[in-house]
């Protein structure tokens, strides 16, 4: 089957689909005019750049090019969970702590299914490495930015209750452990919804994808499985990681409650 | 009334000794603590003993109570039986010197939840009836409760710990008359029984007449002793 390739023309078409959106949303005074636009050119642009990216990374397989990529992805990602926080970790706590949780659960579950699962050859064949880190990385930055945000968030709430708690002798990690859970729950919820509902209410992007570029639809439909369980494993660790983590740093050795570790994002 | 609670106490005195054997005499001894609106300050509270704390909101009453209980940072040092509170598990520490914070904070739905670990459920049940509750109270959910009832309930979830000495935040604030002699017969008794040392702040000066034996009131963030009577 051969893959009916898309023009300018044709995209330009879409993109008049966008500009529609936006006037209609001038008219209305929606206030999203401006941010439909941005983001349709950041879109344009960011993907045209990884297009380029990728097209030269697919001739050289050397695993140098496939480490650095490894961390900008990475770095970008621990980036993105320190802005998506409304409370955050002074310093470059909040950094550390994110990017370590991201690093730890992301590159074990990818680096197992590269060499045990898949075992192209090498493992670090760009056209495998390369997608799956991308999907790894964008769902467990969910995970971690959910779980960590509801962490801070309900500690500064709660401080009254948590204190209370440690007033009666609970050690902290006793003192904060409903919210704990909570935390990590509201990390892990939307990952295993997505499993729940796949091929029902929708239909993956990644296995829409390969479709579309005429794989044989049970081919694709068994790397979605595979990329559901890797995303839903790596979001799980790393989600569980991070807010152990986070929930430690919120007290200090004398077992005290210290919200002043914590300071309100800048909108 | 009094008469009453007070009977119940004497007639379960028996468990009491449980308490005393199980640790030494809980004296209180403040050194150079210095909090956030405070100078360096120097207390000592003799095991048993009652102290009394006043002055104007904001003055830091409650930050001081909390550098007791070691919640917040601070300087200084704080001995429990001679044995200082940086020798102690912080957990621990706070388990033996109990704080009742002015305001009682409830987590869970039901009152029984918030009695953990191995407490001693008779000695728990004498101290229910003399605050006029039973054993049931600890299926009730906390929702139902009036703020009097959950500020009885948050002293005797302290008292459970078996603490060696009290900071007591204004615990009868939202209590009629009836049920604030209840509540000061019940810690005079605990206090007597295991030799606890008190901190009791409260604003109302016939009460700090009949809780405690010395006064101290803060002022210009510097704790003075009152001598004499109150006006």
């Amino acid at each position: 089957m051969e893959l009916i390739t898309l023009s300018a023309w044709d995209l330009s078409l879409a993109a008049l689909l966008i500009v529609v959106l936006a006037l209609l949303s001038f008219q209305m005074q929606l206030g999203l005019g401006r941010s439909i636009i941005i983001a349709a050119l950041r879109t344009v642009i960011q993907l045209m750049l990884i297009g380029l990216i990728l097209k030269l990374l697919f001739s050289t397989t050397h695993p140098g090019w496939m480490a650095l990529v490894a961390l900008v992805m990475l770095l970008a990602a621990g980036r993105e969970v320190v802005v998506r926080q409304q409370r955050r970790f002074i310093g470059l706590k909040s950094f550390t702590l994110g990017t370590l949780s991201l690093f730890i659960s992301t590159i074990v579950v990818t680096l197992l299914v590269l060499t045990v699962v898949i075992s192209a050859d090498p493992w670090y064949t760009p056209q495998y490495a390369i997608p799956l880190l991308g999907m790894m990385f964008g769902n467990t930055m969910n995970g971690i930015a959910l779980g960590l945000d509801r962490l801070t968030q309900s500690a500064w709430q709660q401080r009254d209750v948590i204190e209370a708690r440690l007033i009666l002798g609970h050690p902290p990690q006793q003192a904060i452990s409903d919210i704990r859970r909570d935390s990590i729950r509201s990390g892990m919820i939307p990952i295993i919804n997505a499993m729940a509902v796949a091929g029902i209410v929708s239909l993956p992007g990644m296995m829409t994808g390969q479709i579309l570029a005429g794989a044989d639809p049970m081919t694709a439909v068994n790397y979605q499985i595979l990329i559901m369980f890797m995303v839903t494993a790596g979001t799980g660790f790393g989600t569980l990681f991070a807010v152990a983590l986070g929930s430690r740093h919120l007290f200090d050795k004398r077992e005290r409650l210290r919200l002043d570790r914590l300071q309100k994002a800048v909108v | 009334m009094t008469s009453i609670c007070n009977d119940a106490l004497r007639h379960r005195s028996l468990y009491y000794i449980k308490i005393i054997g199980r640790d030494p005499l809980g004296h209180l001894h403040i050194e150079n603590l210095v909090t956030r609106t405070l100078e360096p300050l120097n207390l000592t509270v003799a095991a048993g003993e009652s102290v009394s704390l006043c002055g104007p909101s904001g003055c830091g009453k409650s930050l001081l109570l909390r550098a007791i209980a070691d919640l917040d940072p601070h300087d200084g040092e704080v001995l429990l039986d001679e044995k200082a509170c940086h020798t102690y598990r912080a957990s621990e520490w706070r388990k033996r010197v109990g704080f009742l914070p002015a305001v009682s904070q409830w987590w869970r739905d039901s009152v029984g939840e918030h009695f953990s670990g191995d407490f001693d459920r008779q000695l728990l049940s004498t101290w229910f009836a003399a605050l006029g509750f039973d054993e049931s109270t600890l299926e009730l959910p906390v929702a139902t409760l009036s703020s009097g009832e959950r500020q009885r309930l948050a002293l005797l979830r302290l008292l459970v710990n078996q603490p060696q000495a009290l900071l007591l935040d204004e615990p009868s604030a939202a209590l009629d008359p009836e049920n604030t002699r209840r509540v000061e017969a019940l810690v005079a008794d605990y206090r007597a029984r295991s030799h606890c040392a008190a901190i009791w702040v409260s604003h109302d000066p016939k009460q700090r007449q009949r809780v405690a034996s010395r006064h101290f009131v803060i002022k210009q963030g510097r704790l003075q002793q009152v001598e004499g009577e109150w006006n």
